[in-house]
């Protein structure tokens, strides 16, 4: 008797446990429509190989660097860990808990996070975390980001949060249930639409242009944590026209390399040696650059990797070379499948489900 | 911290394993504890307020329990020396003694609560005599804080009072044992207003560890939470869009801003109370039930004997019975009956002691005009039936509709668009709007209005009404089945798969339809105010 109820018990906590997880793999968003920058952060744990540099940053590097460029050109193996709005401690710990899996040659970070002291907003904060093994870097990490109104149950138990969509429900939550298609190659998020850059208004006067505490906080932590690992710590600020990147602030990044002998790459100043056209190398007016765009990046900061830090050519190693003829497959398959929609429609359906 | 919190939930949790895992002799001890934390956490400050009541309360009765002593066994010693007018006179100074340790307290005590609650109540309304006489300059108002519970645990500890100066019970020994009575966590918020007798035989004994009670205590725990999160804090969009924008949401969005308040009421008080109520069985104290189905009353009279149950008997037994046999109140009957005749006169002290309760409900509920009028209309509606009961009578006696089932269904619909209406007060907060309001309901209201594109305006999708219609019906079938009886019972006796499924189902429900977390505006429970 004793027996049978331990047997009941156990059977109806699974139940209870199975339908919890499967309700919440229901509700959880699957970022695979429109907005599929919440699926990038968890792609990198299907990773078969290393690799010599990691990008850490928010859209100004997974849409304005292609690794795959760096790859063909160079050899290079590279893989970018951003997200839409990646705050600069988001970046910190991603790059903590990247150092668990592997060590690169280099570390190369996106610096317009330096603008955001505090938390921004809570949609944001979970396309960066929920997708991260959970680590002490993700609790971390966690805990840095959470807005005032959040709580960190709802990151432990994603159900608590995302239980209001079962309105919301749609085709693609069923579909990608279990397995997630991908949607990056290394990180990188592929547009190859053309939106020729507008004019945007101009800078707003700021009543403060020193970086915050925190921002310097974490910057601070990240240099130590490559030192302390043996990293080359590279600083860049993609060619991104708008949001406005400050003299001021440029100032202070520089004095930053300067005291620490690290290398600050502004390629806003660099766009016409890079080759940068912004009437054809950007999809969405100058905010960020399309595969073009990335290329002509990639391209230009491969040498970068290659003459000023030696970064390896790694196309002689078979189990790489494997590894990246995959990638470069889905690449130029995502590339061409775009192309398509584009021809067909003249613009990509995958991005704009609401034009339909 | 919101019962529905995960942080009270936590708390809980804390205290439920450290309960039954500690040594039984010091149960209550970790209860006080848990329970002056819990207050702490409402702000440091409150703490003096409620640690003042609980002190002064319980010394106060302490010195009344010994006067009764000190006179009873003088009495007993010296029963054959004394003559009975002796023994009366003896027995009237010592209770006079004991009458001016009672008003000494409650004095304190009703004040601290009456400056603390009513100061700019009576500031705004001086300030609006003065304005009207154009005299003298505006008194600016105070920055007053309002401890947690304060109205539930004033009243609490003034019927202690009370009881032991009447001799129903003697006084409590030991301050921290009665200090838990006053503070204990799960009631302290929001009542319901427990009386001393009633759970003086659970609050201080060993409790071992009882599976089924406390299933019980969570399963009305899990109830508690359905009704609060799933109906009332769903509803509770549509409720403020109405009230909050009187001039777009007129005519039929008022009749319907009143019924959507009179579910989110109903589901958000009861709610927390069976949080309350499901919270002590846990720890294996009883707290006396404050709703029986309300909404099945079929008159006005009745519902008030269903609804907010322990608040109705408080002011009955410490308002309206003191004020109808005291001696002033006894000098007034004789005076109206000879003046009015019988009918008058047997009836004015009646109302007038009604008129006492109705006032002081209302300005309980809230230091604002809107209350007090609510209250009083309460008290003309009570009134009115009352009077009209010989037309009912005849009514009844020349229509046989009495007992029927449609008769029934009819009075219930009409108690609750009565109490509705009423509650209207409350919703729009302002006097002389909920008139307009409710005439602009009774002259305005079409059915087309529905479909004018307001409706779509009320925050609410199509599924959300679905789940509000489907909490509704589950309310409904659940009150039904409760009037053969406890639900819970009746679900324990049937198999395992149907247990499960029910409670398993509930707690789903409550999971993903809860308007809770980011996205939702965790809504403080209603009565946590007064």
């Amino acid at each position: 008797m004793k027996k049978r109820s331990i047997s009941v018990f156990l059977g109806l906590g699974l139940v209870v446990l199975g339908s919890l997880w499967l309700l919440q793999r229901l509700l959880m968003p699957k970022y695979m429509g429109d907005i599929v920058e919440g699926a990038l952060i968890s792609e990198y744990y299907k990773e078969t190989t290393d690799h010599d540099v990691i990008f850490v940053g928010d859209c100004e590097v997974y849409e304005n660097f292609s690794p795959i460029t760096m790859w063909e050109d160079y050899g290079i193996t590279s893989y970018i860990r951003g997200s839409a709005q990646q705050l600069i401690w988001q970046s910190y710990y991603l790059l903590e808990e990247t150092l668990k899996y592997e060590k690169p040659e280099a570390v190369v970070f996106n610096v317009l996070s330096m603008k955001y002291d505090t938390p921004q907003k809570e949609a944001y904060n979970r396309m960066t975390l929920d997708g991260m093994k959970w680590s002490k870097s993700k609790v971390d990490d966690i805990r840095a980001s959470m807005m005032e109104d959040e709580e960190f149950a709802d990151y432990v138990f994603p159900i608590l949060r995302y239980h209001s969509r079962w309105q919301e429900l749609t085709s693609d939550d069923f579909k990608y249930l279990f397995t997630k298609r991908p949607v990056s190659q290394s990180g990188y998020y592929m547009r190859i639409d053309v939106k020729p850059a507008q004019t945007f208004p101009k800078p707003k006067k700021l009543a403060n242009y020193e970086f915050g505490e925190n921002s310097w906080k974490y910057l601070e932590k990240m240099r130590e944590l490559c030192e302390e690992k043996g990293i080359q710590l590279i600083l860049v600020k993609a060619p991104s026209l708008y949001p406005a990147w400050y003299d001021e602030w440029e100032e202070q990044i520089k004095e930053y390399a300067k005291t620490y002998e690290l290398p600050y790459y502004n390629f806003l100043e660099l766009t016409d040696e890079i080759g940068i056209d912004f009437t054809q190398d950007t999809y969405d007016g100058g905010l960020h650059l399309n595969l073009s765009g990335a290329e002509k990046m990639g391209a230009y900061f491969g040498k970068i990797l290659r003459d000023e830090f030696q970064i390896p050519d790694r196309r002689a190693d078979e189990t790489i070379a494997s590894a990246w003829a995959e990638k470069c497959a889905a690449y130029y398959d995502m590339q061409k499948r775009q192309q398509e929609e584009l021809d067909t429609y003249g613009y990509l359906k995958m991005f704009n489900s609401d034009k339909e | 911290m919101l019962f529905t919190s995960y942080g009270f939930l936590a708390f809980l949790a804390a205290v439920l394993i450290l309960y039954y895992t500690l040594c039984r002799r010091f149960q209550w001890q970790l209860l006080l504890a848990a329970s002056y934390l819990f207050y702490y956490w409402s702000g440091p400050k409150n703490l003096i307020f409620i640690m003042v009541t609980t002190v002064t309360t319980y010394f106060a009765a302490l010195k009344i329990g010994h006067y009764g002593e000190i006179s009873a066994a003088y009495i007993k010693e010296n029963k054959a020396k004394l003559t009975k007018e002796e023994r009366k006179a003896y027995k009237a100074g010592m209770k006079k003694l004991q009458r001016k340790w009672m008003l000494a307290c409650l004095f304190l005590n009703l004040g601290i609560l009456a400056v603390l609650k009513y100061t700019n109540f009576a500031i705004a309304n001086i300030n609006f005599f003065l304005d009207a006489f154009h005299v003298g300059e505006p008194i600016s108002f105070k920055n007053m804080i309002l401890p947690m519970g304060i109205s539930f645990y004033t009243f609490m500890a003034v019927g202690y009072l009370v009881d032991v100066y009447r001799g129903k019970y003697p006084a409590k020994r030991g301050l921290f044992s009665f200090a838990l009575f006053i503070s204990f966590f799960p009631q302290v918020v929001q009542g319901p207003i427990s009386r001393f007798d009633d759970v003086s035989g659970d609050m201080w004994a060993d409790h071992k560890f009882d599976g089924k009670a406390v299933s019980f205590g969570l399963q009305r725990i899990l109830w508690g939470f359905f009704k609060k999160l799933v109906i009332a804090d769903r509803i509770l969009t549509a409720v403020n869009t109405i009230i909050h924008d009187p001039a777009t949401y007129d005519g039929i969005y008022v009749f319907l801003g009143m019924m959507f308040y009179a579910l989110e009421l109903y589901a958000d008080f009861t709610g927390g109370i069976d949080i309350t109520i499901g919270t002590a069985e846990l720890f294996g104290i009883h707290l006396k039930e404050n709703f029986h189905r309300p909404y099945f009353s079929k008159n006005i009279a009745e519902y008030w004997r269903r609804w907010h149950i322990t608040m109705g008997t408080w002011f009955t037994d410490y308002i309206f019975y003191p004020i109808s046999v005291s001696d002033p109140m006894l000098r007034f009957n004789k005076f109206a009956r000879r003046h009015f005749g019988e009918y008058i006169g047997k009836r004015m002290p009646v109302y007038t002691a009604s008129a006492v309760v109705w006032f002081a409900t209302g300005i309980w509920h809230g230091a604002a005009w809107n209350f007090i009028v609510w209250g009083m209309m309460n008290f003309v509606v009570l009134m009115v039936s009352q009077e009209l009961e010989p037309c009912y009578k005849w009514f009844h006696k020349h229509f046989n509709v009495n007992g029927t089932l449609w008769y029934k269904i009819f009075q219930i619909i009409r108690t609750i668009l009565l109490m509705s209406a009423l509650r209207m007060f409350d919703c729009y907060r302002d006097v002389s709007l909920t008139f307009r309001m409710f005439g602009n309901m009774l002259v305005h209201s079409r059915i087309p209005q529905l479909f004018d594109g307001r409706f779509q305006t009320l925050g609410l999708a199509a599924a959300d009404y679905l789940v509000l219609f489907i909490g509704l019906l589950i309310l409904i079938v659940t009150s039904l089945i409760q009037r053969s009886g406890s639900v819970r019972e009746k679900l324990a006796a049937k198999p395992l798969i149907v247990r499960f499924a029910c409670w398993y189902g509930l707690f789903l429900a409550v999971l993903i339809f809860g308007a809770y977390g980011v996205g939702f505006d965790s809504s403080q429970f209603i009565y946590n105010q007064f």
